[in-house]
């Protein structure tokens, strides 16, 4: 996914805020918790507010206001418009949590700026994501996904998902790019973790932020040294960047390639056990996988707090006017069950034709690493369909966490058995 | 149908790839897009027109054809 937009949620951690119920005159409380009645809908004021008033007024959990955007057609021109500003420092600039506060205080990555500067820093890792380059990489993910599932199912009938494939995938398949050791990602996805949890405080932000800092700049230091031909080493043979910005690029990858695929897998696998008609569907045709996907990453939109943006002019979006200085959010997961655009949009249909899902952002801050999500998410979701004939949940649905206290969204752990 | 590209504005997130790679390529370098046929024929329109539609950067712009077959 981006690896940019993916990590939108580095900075989308929200505390959970409760909700507040719609009226004309009180603004919706942002971040929102998901319906209760079925854990994949965006949160009801939300859907409410695309339906009766698409450009409206939310409440932040500081206290301040800012412009929620919930119809697919808007939240594409804010996102795609350069009036609208990624850059954290502008006054106005709207906040899902004190840690995202928190994180605007030091140097920020590229998802965080502006162009040109934006896409200088960006340019140099397209080339990294780039689909035909991602595509070549098919028989190695493979071969990591089959691996998996052989320690998965050696002797068991049943094991955590998330822990033993959803999470390990994409986390192999990051450290692998980036020349980062796998041995050591306790430490790092503990600290992403932290980075993305709505209930952490500034002070644990700054900590996990600081202790990722020294890892990754540790990490640049010694590819200087002893280069290999991980995206890591490569940026600093650039030399165009100090071993600190190749840092605080590296975290950006290292967090976004955790967390966004690791939470699509398990929760697609999720929403495809509790539609059964629509696993069997996939089941009898694995040549519709590959749209499943996108049916799957629009449906579920995982990056479901919004993403944050600020005006630096006047612009008038669905009829309403935003005023210069004032921030916008853009909720994806609302603009993904847009009836107008994907009729009958609360429904998970593998069969439909979702590519205009904005489930990875838009605009030039859209994810740059999508080629390699979407080739991560085929192979689990195949693989997976097609080696566990027999994969059902292994608890009641009820019991399942959901992480509502996430900028991500997904799943803490998915007991299943085969 | 003629196709245009700014390489400019392209992010380089690679959809236009994806949706018609009979037309879209990107280059080894940076992953900037490539146009690999300005008058695709006509079987690709629908995939084109899919690949400006969902270009998150507006890199892509199509002109139609007159009734005479001019663009
Ligand atoms: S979809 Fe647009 S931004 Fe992405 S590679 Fe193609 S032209 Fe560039």
């Amino acid at each position: 996914m981006t690896t940019a937009e993916r990590t939108e949620a580095e900075h989308d951690t929200g505390r959970g805020a409760g909700l507040t119920p719609l009226t004309p005159l009180t603004p919706l409380a942002v971040p929102a918790t998901r319906a209760e009645g079925c854990p994949f809908d965006p949160a009801p004021g939300v859907e409410r507010a695309r339906r009766e008033e698409p450009v409206t007024r939310a409440t932040l959990w500081d206290g301040s206001t800012c412009w929620l955007v919930t119809r697919h057609q808007d939240v594409r021109e804010v996102l795609g418009d350069p009036r609208f500003s990624a850059d954290a420092t502008r006054p106005g600039f709207p906040f899902l949590t004190a840690g995202g506060r928190e994180l605007a205080t030091v140097k920020p990555t590229f998802i965080r700026q502006d162009d040109p500067e934006h896409a200088r820093l960006r340019r140099m890792l397209t080339a990294e994501f780039m689909v035909k380059k991602v595509e070549a990489m098919r028989p190695e993910v493979q071969r990591l996904a089959d691996g998996l599932l052989d320690r998965m199912t050696a002797g068991r009938d049943s094991a955590d998902l998330v822990a033993e494939f959803a999470l390990p995938l994409p986390s192999l398949v990051i450290c692998l790019l980036l020349g980062v050791p796998y041995d050591d990602h306790k430490f790092f996805q503990e600290r992403s973790g932290l980075l993305l949890s709505l209930r952490s405080t500034a002070e644990e932000v700054r900590t996990a932020q600081e202790d990722l800092r020294r890892y990754l700049t540790r990490l640049a230091e010694s590819k200087r040294r002893d280069p290999d031909d991980g995206i890591i080493s490569r940026l600093v043979a650039r030399g165009e960047l100090d071993d600190e910005e190749v840092s605080s690029m590296g975290r950006l990858l290292l967090i976004a390639g955790h967390e966004t695929t690791a939470n699509m897998t398990a929760l697609s696998t999720l929403a495809l056990l509790r539609n059964p008609d629509q696993l069997k569907r996939l089941r009898a045709d694995p040549s519709l996988v590959k749209g499943a996907v996108e049916e799957l990453l629009r449906y579920l939109t995982i990056i479901h707090n919004g993403l944050p943006r600020v005006a630096t002019e006047d612009v008038t979006i669905g009829g309403r006017t935003i005023r210069a200085g004032e921030g916008v959010l853009c909720t994806l997961n609302s603009a993904n069950r847009d009836d107008g655009v994907f009729p009958g949009g609360d429904a998970l249909d593998v069969g439909r034709d979702a590519r205009r899902h904005i489930a990875f952002g838009f605009g030039v801050h859209q994810c740059l690493g999508q080629p390699l999500a979407r080739v991560e998410l085929q192979i689990a979701v195949e693989t997976l369909l097609r080696r566990l004939p027999g994969l059902r949940l292994a608890i009641p649905f009820e019991d399942v966490r959901f992480r509502h206290d996430m900028g991500i969204y997904g799943v803490h752990a998915l007991p299943v058995a085969w | 149908m003629r196709v245009h590209i700014d390489q400019e504005k392209c992010c380089g997130a690679g959809s236009c790839v994806l949706s018609a790679p009979e037309v879209f390529d990107q280059r080894e370098e940076d992953g900037i897009v490539v146009l690999l046929d300005a008058e695709p024929p006509a079987g690709l329109h629908d995939a084109v027109h899919e690949a400006v539609a969902i270009c998150p950067a507006a890199a892509i712009s199509v002109e139609q054809a007159d009734r005479a077959g001019r663009v």
